[in-house]
């Protein structure tokens, strides 16, 4: 194994021990998650995710660059969230909430709550 | 002194400080603004006296607290870089930095800057915020540092050897999808401060962001600079430094000189290459040439500024 490829699969495994951490559901746990927005190549994938209310999103950077996950209207706003790091906001009302990274604001997207 | 000789005795004064690395100077005199490539060979035995005293020297982007693979030690970059400015024959009246000081704008992060920043020999320190510095989520841990010169607004002036400074915040404020910000209120503060200034006093601007548009894709550029701009035309001698894209690029427009730092933390690929602004890896040996600082003179006092690019190779 290259040093490139353990790296990889550290990465992989850290980042699933985020995911497993922010969601606490072993079903959860996965690149699929339907509540997880990736930061990955300066973009939010998905850039629009629909949840349920009462739904816990949580943001993953996978950039070798901080980004952030702030609310347009001030209900959430993330410290810098580094490379591997998570953060996670809970939906409590129905809505639609468009966020954007303050450190690179072409980043934006949006959470649909239903 | 003729400028050809001028330009002559500059060269041989900085291949005599023997920084290694490329670098290029930049003469500014009557609006004119020309590179100067240089060879840094220390085969000359000329004194930098005859450079002139350096008006002050600009770092920017020390990004404290970045750990990964473009330069795991950015504390021993920096640290190289205030050797280098300590190591100036003459030393420079004060220090701008540009912002970005830190990664995550981390309290252990602000305070092992302050540390490694206190080692430089000229104590006169003016800073801006980058976005790095203000994620912290009440925006605080700047301002508690550096925001007394502001009263924490982030914008303030001063004046030093006739030459008139203005130091703006143009990263809060971010509209999504957006350039940077400075906002009506700073603008309106930036009027007020210029009035009082004759056409001739020459005029430094510095900020984190660049105040001209280089890449609106990846944020380079802030929005609402035509207004700063309109109100700086005035003046015979404009110099605008920025730091944020980890690169040189600058550009002339009449009498303002616009300018951006290299980074002493690691570099940024050029515009559009990639992804994103994402932190540049290059091999070990190749990194001490991209990163460095700005020095700026006074060439024909109080007419004109020289700007100064020296690596830490």
């Amino acid at each position: 194994m290259t040093l490139g490829q353990y790296r990889s699969l550290l990465t992989a495994a850290s980042v699933a021990m985020l995911w497993w951490a922010a969601t606490c559901s072993p079903s959860a746990a996965g690149s699929s998650d339907p509540t997880n927005i990736l930061m990955k190549d300066f973009m939010f994938a998905p850039t629009s995710l629909t949840v349920k209310a009462g739904s816990t999103v949580t943001w993953v950077n996978m950039d070798d660059e901080p980004h952030t996950a702030v609310s347009d209207t001030g209900l959430f706003r993330s410290a810098a969230i580094d490379t591997n790091e998570s953060f996670s906001f809970k939906f409590d009302k129905p809505g639609t909430y468009h966020f954007t990274c303050s450190i690179h604001p072409r980043m934006v997207g949006t959470i649909v709550v239903q | 002194m003729s400028d050809e000789q001028l330009l002559q005795s500059r060269r041989n004064a900085l291949k005599c400080m023997a920084y290694g690395g490329a670098g290029t100077l930049f003469v500014l005199a009557g609006g004119v603004f020309s590179p100067v490539d240089l060879a840094l060979a220390a085969d000359d035995k000329l004194g930098t006296a005859r450079l002139g005293k350096p008006l002050f020297v600009q770092i920017s982007d020390t990004h404290i607290g970045f750990n990964k693979e473009a330069n795991p030690d950015v504390n021993g970059t920096l640290t190289q870089t205030i050797d280098l400015v300590n190591g100036m024959a003459e030393q420079p009246a004060l220090i701008i930095h540009t912002g970005d000081i830190t990664h995550l704008s981390k309290p252990a992060e602000f305070d092992l800057a302050q540390q490694l920043l206190s080692r430089l020999r000229t104590t006169e320190l003016h800073t801006v915020p980058g976005e790095h510095d203000t994620t912290d989520p009440t925006v605080t841990e700047y301002f508690n540092r550096f925001g007394k010169a502001s009263d924490n607004k982030g914008y303030y002036s001063f004046d030093h050897a006739g030459v008139h400074f203005v130091a703006l915040i143009n990263v809060l404020q971010f509209k999504p999808g957006g350039l940077g910000t400075l906002g009506t209120d700073q603008l309106a503060w930036v009027a007020a401060d210029l009035k009082g200034h004759s056409d001739s006093t020459p005029i430094v601007v510095f900020a984190h962001m660049p105040l001209w548009t280089i890449y609106e894709p990846w944020g380079w550029g802030t929005g609402d600079a035509d207004q700063l701009m309109n109100q700086l035309r005035r003046f015979g001698s404009v110099t605008v430094l920025n730091g944020h894209i980890h690169q040189i690029i600058q550009k002339v427009e009449g009498n303002m000189t616009f300018h951006t730092a290299r980074s002493t933390a690691y570099p940024q690929p050029t515009a559009g290459t990639g992804s994103g602004p994402a932190p540049l890896k290059v091999a070990a040996d190749q990194l001490p040439k991209m990163l460095g600082i700005t020095s700026v003179s006074i060439v024909k006092h109080p007419r004109s500024l020289a700007l100064s690019d020296t690596t830490i190779a």
